[in-house]
């Protein structure tokens, strides 16, 4: 059921991508979703297409595999191209009872639905080839900056690859737990709201026990191997740049120059 | 001093009912003494509730007792300022596989332990390989715990804390929770760090087939040592483990049903092997 | 009357590069009444085969009958074979949830829509079965021990009245006495009320003394399907796929070996004396001689 959902999660295979440093990935995928943004011909468009292409194909994960996760966004893709074809108002081409599709409705569908999944495509490669681990790391590496601003930078770090770890867990434990109430005859799929909702307790109040108590088990393993903050840790993997990575940046603004100034172009 | 002594310790919780008004006071560690030496291989028995995982967090100063005094290497955990150095000599495994992994890589969490020490990073990496290596979990470094058996996340805890050095490790309970072949696993693998790395392996338990080779053992009941001796020793008192809700193993069991029906054996009889050499002298 | 597994598949996280085959060709009967202890490592696909006797995982391929009803059919009735199969899930404590003990089994029987004196009246039955002392059934079930919290599990499900109870694991974690007297409960249980019990265990030694037939499940396929004692003969066989025989049946093994002429069948430690016995005093040159 909820395991079914591969969007974003880690895909372990050897790439030169899965080895790069995950700062430049995060930085990468941030400038590849703003150039989205820029463009304003099917140029620009085709392009970030290409490069996407070549991105994937560095990725050694499997296509299949990532156009399986679009599953998760195609309800949303459906309305956003539904609401564009439908709503935007201009020059008719075709009128059907009493929905229109305009010239500029159809040329925004294509382009929304179009950077909505080379967005999805793009961030989820980061998050395939890269381990929730080294994210955080990464991120805790690239916000240092901001603990001049007392934000505790390692200590959010710390509380979201832990979370990351036990999202499966506890996923596992809603699907079991869910099994067991049902087998007592609990009702989760029928009934109003409100009776839907408290068909929920007996699943939830299980499953904060549990939470509550792995917290509690985890601090006391946490505290059990000396881990007292960030304050005098060591790194067994320290971020490092290595020439791999200058040259992903090279390659980030290649692209960007290449593509916004195509994709400005006005033809 | 051994590597651990404990002297009259005693820990009492105070229970609150829901206003939190106080209801009573459980002991659940009752005058307890024990001194372990280096090197040892040494199990703690008992029933659940008997008080051996709240005696063994105590090892690890996750507890303090409320009397009493519990050196670790000689260092008094009831002084603050030396519970980091306790608990780098006196590493600590519990029951539950999943709440205690870390790392979302089974070699990071490995790491875990020395980073929080401040290891250097390639200091780190040899240790993380050795650990591995000590308990046959080298091959599987790349994984995700979410992957691995019962067994195997025991082998990953047993090896983080490896990783920091100890001279002791605690176990607690470590394959209550597993399958016959996890058991095994696990327990092969504590023996390994005994005879091989010399670390000193207190192992708490409540299968008796996992103490039979224990240089000593404990028995534990209501918060009180209740027996102590060899596993032989132990074993001989078959009626009074049954008293203190513990079993013991087939072929002890079948040999003092031997011994009922008027056949001699002697007491305290542990291996399939030594059943028919008796039996058949 | 009875439970029929037909030609049933299941393959877990199809179309996944995980995919596992779980079930494998499963044919399989059990009639009413019967004790039957189910045996296989993790992953042999035991847990798999339970929920699928009660409807929570559909089987891919393969047809399963309750009562001479095929439980596929579109018109079956889920939540009537849910209350007629009982599933009690490893952990089963996990899933308590109401605030004290009593509410907490009422749960099963209202959502069969029973009224509430029936549903209390059958709690109260069910507690009672499981050997709860009274006074805690007003308790609330997260203070009690680990014992007394799985006896109130069970009970949550024995509460619905089923004609098949089927128990995935239901010692684990529990000290060695918690485990006997769960096991003698639950043997108590099918002998006073002809319940059929499915018992899921990965120890041999367990449910030897307890169930009159072993099925085990090894890859998703049913290994062996006998009587206890014929079952633990393959014990070599047993042991390749990583279980055991018990212990007793190596001791008997080994003296035969040496040439004691022990009856090789007996299963428990009782057995196991009197062949033992018995063969000493007939060997001429015994120690007793």
């Amino acid at each position: 059921m909820l395991r079914d959902i591969t969007l974003g999660q880690y895909y372990q295979t050897d790439s030169i991508l899965h080895r790069l440093d995950p700062r430049v990935k995060l930085a990468g995928t941030l400038l590849y979703i703003v150039s989205l943004f820029f463009f304003r011909n099917f140029i620009g468009y085709f392009i970030a297409a290409v490069f996407l292409a070549l991105v994937i194909k560095l990725s050694h994960v499997p296509f299949k595999f990532m156009v399986k996760g679009m599953k998760a966004i195609l309800f949303l893709l459906l309305i956003t191209v539904v609401f564009n074809l439908f709503l935007t108002p201009g020059e008719t081409l075709v009128s059907l009872w009493k929905f229109t599709i305009t010239k500029e409705g159809l040329r925004t569908a294509v382009t929304m639905a179009v950077r909505l999944v080379m967005l999805v495509i793009g961030s989820s490669i980061m998050t395939l080839t890269t381990t929730p681990n080294n994210l955080t790391d990464g991120m805790e590496k690239g916000m240092r900056p901001l603990r001049i601003f007392k934000v505790p930078v390692h200590e959010v770090a710390m509380m979201m690859s832990i979370a990351l770890r036990f999202i499966p867990i506890l996923l596992e434990e809603t699907d079991k737990i869910m099994k067991a109430q049902i087998a007592r005859g609990a009702d989760f799929e029928s009934g109003n709201l409100v009776k839907r909702a408290k068909a929920l307790v007996p699943l939830l109040v299980p499953l904060f026990i549990s939470a509550f108590r792995r917290a509690n088990d985890l601090a006391m393993a946490m505290e059990a191997r000396c881990y007292r903050g960030g304050e005098g840790r060591t790194k067994m993997k320290p971020l490092a740049y290595q020439k791999r990575d200058r040259a992903a940046y090279l390659c980030i603004f290649v692209y960007l120059a290449v593509s916004i100034g195509a994709g400005r172009l006005m033809i | 001093m051994g590597i651990l002594k404990t002297q009259e310790v005693v820990y009492e919780y105070i229970r609150r009912d829901e206003e939190g008004n106080v209801e009573g006071i459980t002991t659940a560690v009752d005058h307890v003494n024990l001194e372990v030496e280096q090197g040892q291989f040494i199990a703690v028995l008992g029933h659940n509730g008997s008080g051996k995982s709240t005696l063994a967090k105590h090892i690890n100063a996750i507890l303090t007792p409320t009397e009493g005094t519990v050196w670790v290497d000689g260092m008094n955990t009831s002084e603050e300022n030396k519970v980091w150095d306790i608990r780098q000599t006196a590493g600590m495994v519990f029951q539950n596989p999943d709440n205690q992994i870390i790392g979302q890589v089974v070699e990071e969490d490995v790491g875990f332990g020395p980073e929080n020490m401040g290891v250097p990073t390639k200091e780190i990496w040899e240790r993380v390989e050795e650990s591995l290596k000590a308990v046959g979990m080298y091959a599987y470094r790349k994984y995700s715990p979410n992957k691995l058996s019962g067994g195997q996340k025991q082998r990953v805890s047993i090896a983080g804390v490896l990783a920091m050095h100890p001279k002791c490790i605690v176990l607690d309970e470590p394959t209550a929770m597993l399958d016959p072949n996890g058991r095994k696993e696990v327990i092969r693998a504590a023996r390994g760090l005994n005879q091989v790395e010399g670390v000193t392996v207190i192992l708490i338990t409540h299968y008796m087939e996992e103490i039979i080779h224990a240089d000593k053992v404990f028995v534990m009941d209501s918060g009180k040592i209740a027996m102590e001796g060899t596993p032989r020793e132990i074993f001989s008192q078959v009626e009074r483990l049954q008293e203190l809700r513990l079993d013991v193993p087939q072929v002890t069991l079948l040999a003092h049903e031997l011994q009922k029906r008027g056949i001699e054996l002697p007491n305290g009889i542990l291996t399939i092997e030594e059943l028919a050499d008796c039996l058949m002298s | 009357m009875s439970i029929i597994l037909d030609h049933v598949n299941y393959i877990y996280g199809e179309d996944t590069p995980f995919a596992i085959k779980a079930l494998d060709d499963i044919c399989l009967t059990i009639p009413d009444g019967q004790f039957v202890g189910i045996i296989g490592h993790t992953g042999s696909g035991k847990s798999t085969l339970m929920q699928h006797l009660n409807g929570l995982v559909k089987a891919g391929s393969g047809r399963i009958f309750f009562n001479g009803e095929d439980i596929y059919e579109k018109d079956f009735d889920m939540k009537k074979l849910r209350s007629k199969v009982g599933l009690v899930f490893q952990y089963p404590e996990h899933q308590l949830f109401e605030i004290d003990v009593f509410s907490d089994v009422c749960f099963g029987p209202k959502n069969l829509g029973l009224e509430k004196r029936e549903a209390e009246l059958r709690a109260y039955d069910a507690l009672r079965k499981v050997g709860l002392p009274d006074e805690l059934f007003y308790q609330s079930p997260f203070e009690l021990s680990g014992g007394q919290k799985r006896r109130v599990a069970i009970a949550g499900v024995l509460a619905m009245k089923p004609e098949v109870l089927i128990l995935d694991e239901p010692t684990a974690g529990l000290d060695p006495k918690g485990r006997d007297e769960i096991l003698h409960q639950i043997k108590e249980l099918q002998q006073s009320s002809g319940m059929t019990i499915l018992l899921v265990s990965h120890s041999m030694e367990d449910v030897a003394e307890y169930v009159d037939r072993i099925i085990v499940m090894n890859k998703g396929r049913v290994m062996y399907d006998d009587i206890p004692k014929r079952v633990f003969g393959h014990y070599k066989e047993l042991e390749e796929v990583g279980l055991a025989a018990p212990q007793v049946t190596y001791i008997l093994r080994e003296l035969k070996r040496r040439g004691l002429p022990v009856d090789g069948n007996a299963t428990t430690i009782e057995e196991a004396a009197d062949t033992i016995a018995e063969a000493l005093k007939r060997r001429p040159s015994g120690k007793l001689f």
